[in-house]
This record gives C-alpha cells, sequence and structure tokens, in this order.
C-alpha cells in the first residue's frame, strides 16, 4: 500500500515573545490516518494545528496541505479542510439549523445537507432550539458537524471533547470512527486525555514544550518507552529506595521525597517481592501500594516528571 | 449571494428574537420625542418661587401667589414668601431659588447671579409682570405655534440622526466586536466566506433596521406632533444613506481590533458620546464659542443632523443635502477601508 501524504510540515518554528511556542518541527500525515497531538497545556498543539489551519503563520519552515499552501491557495484550502476550534461560541438565539444553513450557505451547500449533517452529529432533535440552550456536549457536537459540513478531506479538531463528561465524550468518538470508516477522512487531534487518544488514533503524538517528545502507535509507544508496569508506593518512614539495588527497575520517579514514589519496572511480578523484602529488612512499613499497567498518563510522568492534564 | 442572504437572515433573526434590542432600538427613541416634545413645547404654568426681604409689610403685589401672562407670553405663578435677608441667601445657595426681592421703602431691589440664565428669566418676567410696561410700550408678543418653530420640529430630525449613529456603532461594531471574542468570527473566515461579503450582510441590515426604526419615529411624530418632510423625499432618502453609510465606516473602523469587551465599551463611548453632546440633538450647538462651532459642524452626527433638519424644517431638496452627502459618503468610505486594512479575523 503507498500512502498518499496529505499533511507535510518542514522544519515549522514559531515563537511568541520570548517563548518558543512550536521548535523545529516536522511531520508528515499520511491519507486516512487519524492523529493526536497529545500533551498538556502551553505544550504546543493549538499552535501547531492552528499553522495547519492557516489561522497562524509560522517564522519558518513550510506546511503543505494536499499539495496546497496557505499563501496561494487560500480559498481551495478552506474548502477542503474542516475545522473545530476550543470552545467556538455561536449566535446565542440562532437555532442549531440556522447555524448550520448558514455555514452550509458559506460552502454553497443545499439546505438538504443540514439535515445529513443533523443526523450524523445526532442533533435531528436539538434542530430548533437555540444554540445558546445546548450542552456542552451538544455545542461541541455541533462544531463538528459545521467541521463536517463539506466534505473535508481534512478535519483540524482542537481539543473536541474538553470539559465534556464521559458520556458526552464517548459520543463524540461515536461519531468520529464512523467517519474514518464510511470517508477515510484523514484527521489531527489535540487532546489530553490520553483515553481519546487510545481510542481514536493510531498514531500518537507527544508534545512538549514545543516539541515531540515521542511518536507512535500505542503499542510503539509502550514498547520504546514503558512496556512494563507500574508500582505507587508510600513508606512510612525515609527510604532511599534507588540505594537498595534491586533489580529490574526502569526508573523510580518520587513523589515525595523518599516516602512516596512511581517505581516503573519491567516486571511486576519480579520486582515487587523484593521491593517489600528490602524494605521490611530495613524496618521500613508500607503504608499504601497500587500496581497496575502503564497508561499514556504515566508514560508522560516517566518522560517529564508531570501529568498530562497539568497545566 | 446565497451566504449574503444567509449572513442578513441570522442578524434579522437576532434582531426580532431580543426583545430587549427592539425595545432600546425602537420604541426608546420613541419615547424621548414623546417626553421631551411634551416637556417642551406644553403651554402649561411654569411656577417659580421667590423671596421676598426688608420692609414690612410688603406691597400687595409681590405677596402671595400671582400669575403673570400677557406681559410674557406664557404663564408663570410666581409664589413670593417671606423671609429674613439671611434665609434668602441660604435658599439661593441650596438651590431652592435663583433671586430675591429687597423692598427698600419705594424701592425694589432685585438680588441674583447675573450669568445665571434662569435667574436673568426670572428677573425679566418680575421685571415685565410688576411693572407691567406692555401697556406703556410699543411693543406686544406674538407668540409662534406654527409647523417648523417649534422645539419638537428641531428635536425628531436630531433623534433621527442619532437613531442612526447608534444602529451602527452598536449594531455593527459591537456585534463585530462580540462575534470576534465568541470566536465565531474565526470560525467563519475559515470557511470560503468572503469577508467582504460579510462586512456588507452588516450594512446592508443596518440600512433595512434603521430605516424601519426610522418610519415608526416618523409615523409618531407625524400622528402625534404634526410633524413632516416639507422638502424633497429623495434628498432625505439619500442623506439617510450617507448618514448610515457614514457610520457603519466608523463602526467597521471602531470595531477592527478589539475582542474585549470592556474595551469595546471605551470605543462606543468614545465614538458616540462627544457627538451626542456637542452635535446639537437636543440643543442648538450656536451657543458654543466660534472656535468650537467650525469643529462641530465638520462631526458627522452633526452634518446628519442639520441636513435632515434642513429637509424636514427648511424644505431643503437635493441640491442643497448634496454637500453634506458628500462628505458622509467620504467618511464612511475612508474608515471602511481604513478599518478593513487593519482589521483582525483571528
Amino acid at each position: 500500500m503507498t500512502a498518499t501524504p496529505v499533511i507535510e510540515i518542514t522544519d515549522v518554528s514559531k515563537a511568541f515573545k520570548e517563548i518558543r511556542a512550536v521548535n523545529n518541527l516536522s511531520l508528515t500525515i499520511y491519507e486516512g490516518e487519524y492523529v493526536a497531538l497529545l500533551g498538556p497545556n502551553g505544550a504546543g498543539k493549538t499552535t501547531l494545528i492552528e499553522m495547519i489551519e492557516g489561522i497562524q503563520k509560522p517564522d519558518s519552515g513550510t506546511i503543505r496541505i494536499l499539495g496546497m499552501n496557505w499563501k496561494e491557495h487560500e480559498h481551495r484550502l478552506h474548502q477542503n479542510i474542516g475545522l473545530s476550534l476550543q470552545e467556538t461560541k455561536f449566535i446565542d438565539k440562532i437555532t442549531t439549523k440556522e447555524t448550520l444553513d448558514l455555514f452550509g450557505s458559506f460552502y454553497g451547500l443545499s439546505a438538504g445537507r443540514t439535515g445529513e449533517i443533523l443526523e450524523l452529529v445526532n442533533l435531528t432533535e436539538k434542530r430548533n432550539a437555540y444554540t445558546v440552550h445546548l450542552s456542552g456536549g451538544q455545542r461541541q457536537r455541533l462544531a463538528i458537524g459545521i467541521a463536517l459540513l463539506n466534505h473535508p478531506k481534512v478535519l483540524l479538531l482542537d481539543e473536541p471533547t474538553t470539559g465534556l463528561d464521559p458520556g458526552a465524550r464517548r459520543e463524540i468518538w461515536k461519531i468520529l470512527k464512523r467517519l474514518r470508516l464510511e470517508f477515510n477522512t484523514t484527521m489531527i487531534l489535540t487532546t489530553h486525555y490520553m483515553e481519546e487518544a487510545e481510542v481514536l488514533c493510531e498514531r500518537i503524538l507527544i508534545m512538549d514544550k514545543g516539541q515531540f517528545i515521542a511518536a507512535g502507535t500505542l503499542a510503539e509507544l509502550n514498547a520504546r518507552h514503558g512496556e512494563g508496569d507500574l508500582v505507587e508506593i508510600t513508606f512510612d518512614r525515609n527510604f532511599d529506595l534507588t540505594s537498595a539495588g534491586l533489580s529490574g527497575v526502569k526508573k523510580v520517579n518520587w513523589v515525595e521525597p523518599h516516602t512516596r514514589a512511581q517505581v516503573f519496572v519491567d516486571n511486576i511480578s519480579e520486582v515487587l517481592p523484593s521491593i517489600i523484602e528490602s524494605s521490611r529488612s530495613r524496618n521500613v512499613a508500607i503504608t499504601a501500594l497500587n500496581s497496575r499497567k502503564m497508561t499514556l498518563d504515566d508514560l508522560f510522568i516517566s518522560m517529564t516528571g508531570r501529568h498530562l492534564t497539568d497545566s | 449571494m446565497k451566504s449574503l442572504y444567509q449572513l442578513i437572515l441570522s442578524v434579522f433573526r437576532v434582531f426580532f428574537r431580543e426583545p430587549a434590542i427592539i425595545f432600546w432600538a425602537v420604541l426608546f427613541p420613541i419615547i424621548m420625542a414623546w417626553v421631551l416634545g411634551i416637556a417642551f413645547s406644553k403651554n402649561g404654568e411654569s411656577v417659580r418661587t421667590v423671596y421676598v426681604t426688608g420692609t414690612q409689610p410688603v406691597p400687595e403685589k409681590i405677596s402671595g401667589e400671582k400669575v403673570f401672562n400677557d406681559e410674557t407670553g406664557n404663564p408663570y405663578r410666581i409664589k413670593f414668601r417671606n423671609a429674613s435677608g439671611e434665609e434668602a441667601l441660604n435658599a439661593i445657595r441650596r438651590g431652592l431659588i435663583v433671586i430675591y426681592v429687597e423692598v427698600a421703602g419705594d424701592s425694589i431691589l432685585y438680588h441674583f447671579d447675573p450669568s445665571n440664565s434662569d435667574a436673568q428669566l426670572t428677573y425679566l418676567i418680575l421685571d415685565k409682570g410688576l411693572h407691567q410696561r406692555v401697556a406703556d410700550d410699543k411693543t406686544s408678543i406674538r407668540p409662534l405655534q406654527t409647523k417648523g418653530t417649534r422645539y419638537i420640529d428641531f428635536l425628531v430630525p436630531g433623534l433621527i440622526a442619532l437613531g442612526i449613529m447608534n444602529s451602527c456603532v452598536w449594531g455593527i461594531g459591537w456585534t463585530l466586536i462580540e462575534t470576534r471574542m465568541k470566536k465565531l468570527m474565526r470560525r467563519m473566515v475559515a470557511t470560503p466566506m468572503r469577508k467582504s461579503l460579510f462586512l456588507s450582510s452588516y450594512i446592508v441590515t443596518r440600512i433595512v433596521l434603521a430605516g424601519f426604526e426610522t418610519l415608526l419615529l416618523l409615523t409618531f411624530a407625524h400622528f402625534y406632533f404634526d410633524i413632516g418632510i416639507t422638502g424633497s423625499v429623495a434628498a432625505f432618502v439619500l442623506v439617510f444613506l450617507a448618514g448610515i453609510f457614514a457610520f457603519s465606516g466608523i463602526a467597521i473602523l471602531m470595531a477592527s481590533r478589539t475582542s474585549k469587551t470592556e474595551v469595546a465599551n471605551g470605543l462606543v463611548n468614545a465614538v458616540t458620546l462627544p457627538m451626542m453632546i456637542l452635535s446639537g440633538i437636543f440643543f442648538n450647538y450656536h451657543n458654543f464659542p466660534g472656535w468650537a462651532i467650525s469643529f462641530i459642524q465638520a462631526l458627522p452626527l452633526t452634518l446628519l443632523a442639520d441636513s435632515l433638519r434642513s429637509v424636514f424644517i427648511e424644505a431643503a431638496g437635493l441640491p442643497e443635502v448634496m454637500k453634506a452627502v458628500a462628505i458622509l459618503g467620504f467618511t464612511g468610505l475612508a474608515t471602511f477601508v481604513a478599518g478593513l486594512k487593519i482589521f483582525r479575523w483571528y
């Protein structure tokens, strides 16, 4: 299978005053790919996606979408891209249907398209409700509906589910999954929910401080950076776990110095008995213990020492 | 064309779905015309209080209540009250009275601040009334009650001009800033929508909405105060359109950068307040010093209000308003182009 590149980003940088929001990034995304940009607030996700959307101009580097660039092909790119911004508000006293009609008219679409979209994003029942009366999830579905009006080849979604409850989030995932199946759309999505990246996207790019710190499928990321288990352990007094000479420990991350730690290990069943043994021999009691498989959030913590959801 | 139609439609929908907008845009100017028209054109009695000090007992003609009518042309009821000199001074300081009369033997002394025009007026009423010079002099009063000379005739064209300004500055300026603030503008320009169409839709809607507001105010003024256009209707329509165009440009320039409501508030006030005060909407600006008048006359709202007045009262036709129309048109074009140049779409 020869994949067609849809988005080609080459050596792109963007700075705001002293802050390098995006630092010399390159990335190629192929047709039909769903890519997640994962990272905490301020990682540069929005800046990168807004440069792809043509809203911001890179200081240096080039961005090509479907073989076109923003400078020369603005109008055609607008016709081929669908996007949703972080938190768009609509005109309060205009209904869902009227909002779609308005945006549809910009693409020269007939009123019939509004009906299809209402069906697709499951808002048919809310067609005559003013946008101000929609719930957060419904409003976000409307934003995605607008993004889909023009049958976009490229879909760019900036935090489509931030602030939504799990039910509303899953409903949006369902829409996006269906889209990929039916239209082979290419999508970039920014998020700081690792679950969202896992569920929707085969390629995950983890961003921090304007750079990709890890990239790949979930399996690849785990193999390369994680693959293993995590033990969270609390001691009743100072215990320098690192000096205990344990084998099979990949990394120790102290949450509270010498009393509470996250221990990244290859295999929990091999390492845990030796941790317990060495603490007992030093008369240190374990007051809390929790072990599990690594998640992307754990992966992020192991790489940066911070949570994905930290700001 | 379809998107222009949809854009215009959404502005109308918002307008008619928001009862508060209808009240402030349509009913408020009518109420204002009604209240001010009544307050300044009613031939009712005007009541003033005057303190009397000095020799007791005071002469009969300056005690109790007296009504002067023939002497002044409008009935003034004067209430005289005996008081000490000290009391009278205090009452002036507190603003209870503007003048007091001192009886000294045969003569009457008027105490008042000559730079206070209300005190001057009261003095003249008293002087006329008490001495009944009408009979002696060869002067007399002929009250003017004909169309075109009343305060309401002056007021209504001014209110129409004010309505046009407010309609554009709020309806276009404020809405643009709000659309930018909500990131809705950013979302709209990420579609193939044409930016010129987007801005034009606002001007077209203003012509219709301000036209509707003006028509209602005119209808009310016609039936309630018997006001009509004495000049050419075509001139009126042309001046109206030039006004919309000028203030649309000003509103677009005003709204070209900011996305903060606090700044928007300040901008709207900075644009509208000086003109509302200076441009002679409620009171004639010819009382300002000479150097200020030429500046005031160059303000768009003054141009608009004066041209509308000339069409309403002085029977002006197209040739008389052409100069003002040209200046307003140019103002609109210049501000529109400048606004578009620095407009922040994202």
